[in-house]
């Protein structure tokens, strides 16, 4: 009797622990998260720190940032065109390009690479940081680790973030200007023109940035905690690498849903 | 290993070129460049119908922008829509009888307020009400009238 009622109930023991174990480290990430801003301010005194890491965190991704932000505006040029045509308005590509890219791709994108290039960075070498005792070390020296290591980090992922899309925007409204202009024939008065007069700096523009600044919030978040909570094994580290990037990913698409139907001024 | 001074430089050519982007894309790319006026007045008219017009429209006479909707009330005493026009203070020459009508730029185009200056010696000042307006446009409605033009003949 005992046994069978073990076997029947078992699913539900399994999911409950699963459900505890996950509310388990949402509330240690919060916490986490209160330590990391609460050693925000001691950074602000050492703007060195922050320098160093927004140089691994920022400058290394810069390039990625552009190259994508090129194509990915290129290839709206083309596809936007191809389909604007078939209504004769290819004039009101600038619109479509710059819309886009200031209020969706560019922060979203750019979130997606951050998580990839930098996030996982981060999180890798957090979690090293950890397997060899680097944060036990510092705390026998009486060394605040949130302010020595992850304060600095967390503010350099923060202020990146924002910088890197609008150069990804920036960079992509230019390339798409090439293709449909220079390419495809899009007279260029038209395409500047009636981008600024779609492209509302309050309503587009504000949106994209304030988006790219909570992603940059998220994503820096979530890699830190994955490094910082890791198994401090080589495998540990190595799965903390992947769920870092899977789940700032997912956190950035979904947050993306709920931060646009919230922005979003239907009027 | 990058020297210190080779850090700081790479992270201020990196924040540079991050608000070159943001200004960029402010001025070339958004309506921030055309939206930011001097001083303006206000005037209000009343149309019983705006159609597509909403806040920040442009207003323009003759074309050219002198202003924009800055506020749209309904006032449900008289079934009409109140719009408050901000003009731009360098153009406070209209007249009083100057009109108000909501026209679309291009067909499917935006919707804004073209000003016709009237003939009175009198100038619009702020808080005035304009006496002429012409209300919007709307496409459903022309086609109506003329489909049933149609079917009498």
């Amino acid at each position: 009797m005992g046994e069978l009622w073990q076997y029947l109930t078992a699913p539900f023991t399994a999911l409950g622990r699963g459900a505890l174990r996950s509310f388990e480290r949402v509330g240690r990430s919060t916490l986490f998260l209160l330590q990391v801003l609460r050693g925000v301010p001691a950074v602000l005194l050492r703007p060195w720190l922050i320098v160093q890491q927004t140089y691994s965190v920022g400058v290394l991704t810069t390039v990625i940032i552009l190259v994508a932000g090129g194509f990915v505006g290129m290839v709206l040029g083309l596809q936007l065109f191809n389909i604007l045509v078939r209504f004769n308005s290819e004039s009101s590509l600038g619109t479509t390009v710059g819309l886009t890219l200031v209020r969706e791709l560019g922060p979203v994108v750019t979130a997606l690479l951050f998580a990839g290039r930098a996030g996982s960075a981060l999180t890798a070498e957090l979690g090293l940081m950890k397997a060899t005792e680097q944060f036990s070390a510092m705390e026998m020296m009486a060394v605040d680790p949130f302010k020595r290591v992850l304060a600095p980090r967390f503010i350099a992922g923060v202020v990146s973030m924002p910088l890197l899309a609008a150069m990804f925007s920036a960079i992509g409204v230019l390339t798409a200007y090439v293709i449909g202009v220079g390419l495809l024939g899009v007279d260029a008065g038209s395409y500047w023109s009636q981008m600024q007069n779609s492209v509302d700096f309050y309503n587009d523009l504000m949106t994209g940035f304030y988006k790219s600044l909570a992603f940059g919030f998220v994503s820096t978040w979530i890699a830190l905690f994955e490094g910082y909570d890791s198994v401090p094994t080589s495998e540990g580290v190595g799965r903390a690498t992947t769920q870092s990037v899977v789940h700032s990913s997912l956190a950035v698409l979904g947050l993306n849903f709920i931060l646009t139907a919230l922005l979003l001024e239907t009027s | 290993m990058i020297s210190r001074r080779g850090v700081e430089l790479l992270v201020g050519l990196f924040v540079a070129l991050g608000i070159a982007a943001l200004f960029m894309l402010a001025m070339q790319v958004s309506n921030l460049s055309t939206v930011s006026m001097g001083d303006t007045y206000q005037v209000t008219a009343r149309f019983t119908n705006i159609g597509g017009l909403t806040a920040r429209s442009p207003v323009k006479a003759s074309g050219v922008r002198v202003g924009r909707v800055t506020d749209i009330r309904y006032d449900d005493k008289t079934h009409e829509a109140i719009v408050t026009l901000a003009i731009e203070k360098r153009f406070n020459q209209f007249p009083v009888d100057t009109a108000a009508s909501i026209y679309t730029s291009g067909l499917l185009g935006e919707q804004y307020i073209a000003l016709q200056p009237g003939v009175e010696d009198q100038n619009l000042k702020d808080g005035d009400k304009m006496l002429f307006t012409n209300s919007a446009m709307v496409l459903e409605r022309l086609i109506g009238k003329f489909m049933v033009n149609k079917m009498e003949q």
